[in-house]
């Protein structure tokens, strides 16, 4: 039964989605639009589950001194200063909760991923090298459509976007054309076999 | 031999060369054309043109849904195109309602109304309305499209749907004109376009980083996304359409400058690695 529950869940539920997809009748679209309510509110329950996690953890490591338990630290104190700016003095523009978003949040994690240029730049002189014909044609089409992406491009060369475009456009989209098609059939052949019980592995272990 | 050593010495320290040196070119690369308000003009590529003359073609008074499923770390590409974006609808006297499946997009959103509705002399609740966040991914999607209210009881603020005037006769996406979606990742556009275009044939643009764009070209041509604009060089176009020159502009000789800088960095680097190879053989 811990095994035939779940499947037959999977099968009612996904089963009433695809069927959703093709009958627009009342008795079909009102028992799928209460199954998306019910999965809207289990996970909305994953960021319960997972802000007890990550604070027993953290609480654990700070307790025991653990390595870089000052991070964790950190982590536990902004997690609950926030959750608690948010719910005694609500979200509203200008107040505290906001005020610590838009002048906390927002410019630490723009640093984090402005340090990205820096790692990119380094990295392009470092690894990027023409040791095979691939490579050379990765190296090539890179550096085209990197000037062609911004306004220098076309002063360089005026027909740059309009090439850069053409890279877009053709090759690039066959390619990606190609590994859409190919990871949707598997995301549905994937999708038959959790309906059917085929696939069982979402339940863990087998 | 012995006179070969000191070139072959500088070839390997040059393609050894401390990245903070590198760091340094970059970080000067950027600065000073920010510093210096430095501008130049572009040329508007299809896509982007594409997104312009489908909110252009928008009747005033008409709804738009603006799905701002965005963070504050893709915010230098992202967040030029929310403004612009909200710029033209307001100027279109288009009504806008915002929604997000990111957790942190609704404050971003809500800022940029906040700093263009004076503007335009727009007000909360009868011009523009901020949904706030809501969990569950595709399931949102379709709520939303099947039964807006179902999807999102209460505005970002905690206010039922039924007391916002803007609100009142809106049931669901049929209402809607169209839905601009500025997304950073998954949940975004592309689930936008895979759950509801088709299926309800609704009208979707919206804006991605630079390093999602090719992947939504597919859709462009299938007709499914009316137009894109990819990095911040799609809203610096999208600005100089609607001839509001805001950050995206401000941002392209920086970006422009960095990008000559990689390149000059991968053709030098390839140059010093083909001599050494040369010299070692």
């Amino acid at each position: 039964m811990k095994n035939e529950i779940p499947v037959a869940i999977a099968f009612v539920a996904g089963m009433l989605m695809v069927v959703s997809l093709f009958v627009p009748h009342p008795y079909v679209a009102e028992p799928a639009a209460i199954t998306r309510s019910w999965a809207i509110i289990i996970t909305a329950f994953a960021y319960v589950l997972g802000v007890a996690n990550i604070a027993r953890i953290s609480v654990h490591s700070v307790r025991n001194r653990s390595t870089d338990w000052e991070y964790k630290a950190a982590l536990v104190v902004a997690l609950f200063a926030m959750a608690g700016l948010g719910i005694a003095g609500g979200i509203r523009s200008g107040g505290a909760f906001d005020w610590a978003y838009l002048n906390m949040y927002v410019p630490m994690q723009a640093t984090m991923f402005s340090l990205l240029a820096f790692y990119i730049a380094s990295a392009a002189y470092r690894a990027f090298r023409a040791r095979s014909v691939e490579a050379t044609l990765l190296l090539v089409t890179a550096a085209v459509v990197m000037l062609g992406r911004v306004p220098v491009g076309e002063k360089i060369w005026p027909g740059l976007p309009a090439f850069t475009e053409w890279v877009m456009e053709v090759p690039n989209m066959a390619a990606k054309r190609g590994i859409m098609i190919g990871a949707a059939l598997g995301a549905i052949s994937t999708g038959l076999k959790m309906i059917l019980g085929i696939e069982r592995s979402y339940l863990g272990g087998e | 031999m012995g006179q070969d050593r000191p070139d072959r010495n500088l070839l390997v320290k040059l393609s050894r060369i401390d990245r903070r040196i590198l760091f340094v070119i970059i970080f000067v690369c950027v600065i000073v054309p920010l510093l210096m308000e430095a501008r130049m003009e572009m040329s508007v590529t299809a896509p982007v043109l594409g997104l312009y003359e489908a909110v252009e073609g928008l009747e005033p008074g008409s709804y738009v849904w603006l799905a701002a499923d965005y963070d504050p770390g893709s915010m230098p590409e992202l967040y030029p195109m929310n403004v612009a974006l909200v710029e033209h609808l307001f100027e279109k006297d288009i009504r806008v309602i915002s929604g997000s499946l990111w957790a942190p997009g609704p404050p971003l959103a809500q800022r940029v109304f906040e700093d263009l509705a004076p503007k335009y002399g727009k007000a909360y609740g009868k011009d523009y309305v901020n949904l706030g966040f809501k969990e569950g991914r595709e399931a949102v999607m379709i709520s939303v499209a099947e039964d807006l209210r179902r999807a999102f009881p209460e505005d970002y603020y905690g206010a039922p749907l039924d007391s916002i005037p803007m609100l009142e006769g809106i049931r669901n996406l049929r209402d809607l004109e169209m839905i601009v979606a500025v997304s950073a990742g998954y949940p975004g556009i592309k689930e936008w376009i895979m759950q509801i275009a088709t299926r309800y044939e609704t009208v979707i643009g919206g804006g991605v980083t630079a390093v999602t764009g090719p992947e939504m070209y597919p859709y462009i041509q299938s007709g499914q996304l009316v137009g894109l604009l990819a990095g911040m060089k799609g809203a610096a176009e999208y600005e100089q359409l609607v001839r509001r020159p805001g950050l995206g502009i401000s941002g392209m000789v920086a970006q422009s400058s960095v990008h000559v800088m990689v390149v000059v960095f991968i053709v030098f680097a390839n140059i010093v690695y083909f001599l050494e190879k040369r010299r070692a053989e």
